[in-house]
């Protein structure tokens, strides 16, 4: 089906991208790569009145390391991060959700900020993003702000940009050497959004204990879940197998699925406490502690 | 009707950069650039799904990127290149990928064929000596409701190594430089 009218606005820079945007308010959406938005224009889901689309905002196509941390512009597709090297060796849980987002085609087109901002909570960038300690930056005419994922993700297709912001970029710490991250996900078919899934990021101390740790969940509530109850728990352990499956269990518990084609309620979250286990082991095995995945 | 159904119904110019050829068209903002590629005689591009799921529509934009164009508009195909699968070979000069899925029996009914070339294309461009594995997994938004898929895996192996026997070729010749990575084994 053909989406409903709307008028078309090609920005050439943020600045014109967040002119347009105080033009039209809340009559306005932005397009990134589309993936998204317009299969959800078609189905007439989304019927915004003006379109401004970032796709000759060139310069918002960046992937670079500053300031200790990984800065992923607005306009950097899936792709990129899929085939670049060092996001491949050190950024393990980033590599891991990029590959498994939608299907090789999509992936071509869609961009990470535009995943996060659509806020889909079976989008797997979310609960990657909340493992990882994301940041958003979002940027408007009095100038930027910066978003911990965890107050930027609100609810079901809702973050809490407000009216006139435009999201520029996301940030992610960049791993030191004893941090290593998984992303594990079920899904009935290449390309399908997940069943359940799961996202970790550890870090090691000298002694092999846990100094930091991120959990979080994809489709398991109405935005992704961060699993407090297993980070606290994780936090000062050696990742034994007995500490894998008290972590794991919280997952189990913190996970608040809905039944459907996917999957019954019981399942899903049982994949949950599954999906966090599996990617504690590949996490410890990635971080050389001799557990094998 | 509301308000937003009833903005922008007026026709605007496009200017399309199609198989080296400039296509001028009158498109609405929504019109998506399957159906304007289409409406321009270009019947190759297919429409499977129109969800973005199958594949069937890809095109090439700037010689190396997929897109499904069922999911983008031809408003936003400007200034880039298009390749559709009518620019990749013709009858009497087939491209190494389509004389593949030619002797591979890489088809039955056809319909997901353009989508899978120019899909396959994209991939070759960026990893000329795949496995098997490399390709189902390229190849996975390219849904096929007849072949199977072994036939094709077997195409997109065949075209590569004919690419990059041609790529080796032409580097002896002098024709590029024969740099590590341009002259792929
Ligand atoms: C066949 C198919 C399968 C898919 N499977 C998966 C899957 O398995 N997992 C998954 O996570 N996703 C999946 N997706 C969804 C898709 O991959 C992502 O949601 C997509 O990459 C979003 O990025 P985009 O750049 O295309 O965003 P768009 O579609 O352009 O935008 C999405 C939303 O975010 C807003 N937005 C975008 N950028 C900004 C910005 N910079 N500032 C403010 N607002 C912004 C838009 O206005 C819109 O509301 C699938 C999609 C398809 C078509
Ligand atoms: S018609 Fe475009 S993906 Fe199916
Ligand atoms: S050959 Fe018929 S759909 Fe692929």
């Amino acid at each position: 089906m053909f989406p409903a009218a709307f008028d078309y606005i090609r920005a050439h820079s943020a600045e014109e991208a967040l002119a347009a945007l105080a033009q039209h308010g809340a009559e306005a959406r932005i397009l990134a790569g589309g993936q998204s938005l317009i299969p959800a224009m078609r189905l007439r889901l989304a019927r915004p009145a003006v379109l401004v689309d970032l796709g000759g905002v060139k310069d918002l196509g960046y992937l670079h390391e500053e300031g200790g941390e990984l800065r992923v512009g607005a306009m950097t597709r899936d792709v990129t991060l899929e085939r670049d090297a060092n996001v491949r060796a050190r950024y393990s849980l980033l590599t891991d959700t990029g590959a498994v987002v939608a299907d090789p085609v999509v992936r071509c087109l869609g961009t990470v900020v535009g995943s996060l901002c659509h806020s889909d909570p079976s989008g797997d960038w979310g609960a990657a993003a909340l493992a990882a300690r994301a940041v958003m930056v979002a940027r408007s005419a009095s100038g930027e702000r910066l978003i911990p994922i965890d107050e930027f993700l609100v609810d079901s297709f809702q973050t809490s940009l407000e009216e006139g912001e435009l999201a520029v970029e996301v940030r992610f710490p960049t791993p030191d050497g004893r941090t290593h991250g998984s992303y594990q996900k079920i899904e009935r078919k290449v390309g399908d959004y997940a069943t359940a899934a799961a996202a970790v990021q550890i870090t090691l101390g000298e002694d092999g204990r846990v100094t930091h740790a991120g959990v979080a969940l994809t489709a398991a509530g109405p935005r992704p879940v961060r699993v407090d109850a297993a980070e606290k728990l994780l936090l000062g352990q050696l990742l034994t197998e007995d500490v894998i499956r008290a972590a794991s269990e919280e997952a189990r518990a913190a996970s608040d699925p809905f039944a459907d084609t996917r999957g019954s309620v019981e399942y899903k979250k049982d994949m949950a406490r599954v999906l966090v286990a599996r990617g504690l082991r590949a996490s410890a095995a990635r971080l050389g502690t001799g557990v094998t995945a | 009707m509301t308000a937003t159904e009833t903005t922008d119904t007026t026709l605007r110019t496009v200017t399309l950069n199609v198989n080296g050829q400039t296509i001028r068209q009158e498109v609405e903002s929504r019109t998506l650039l399957a159906y304007a590629l289409r409406d321009a005689g270009l019947k190759g591009t297919h429409v499977g799904c129109d969800t973005s799921s199958c594949g069937c529509c890809v095109v090439l934009l700037d010689g190396d990127t997929p897109a499904k164009s069922c999911t983008m508009f031809a408003v936003q195909a400007e200034g880039h290149q298009i390749t559709t699968v009518e620019g990749l070979g013709s009858p009497g000069d087939l491209h190494p990928l389509q004389q593949a899925f030619w002797d591979q029996h890489g088809l039955q009914c056809g319909y997901c064929t353009p989508g899978m070339l120019m899909t396959a294309k994209a991939m070759l461009e960026h990893n000329p000596d795949p496995t098997d594995q490399e390709v189902r997994e390229f190849l996975s938004g390219n849904l096929c409701r007849c072949t199977g898929y072994n036939n094709i895996v077997k195409a997109v192996q065949q075209a590569a190594r004919v690419m990059r026997d041609e790529a080796q070729a032409q580097a002896l010749a002098g024709m590029v430089p024969s740099t590590a990575e341009g002259g792929a084994q």
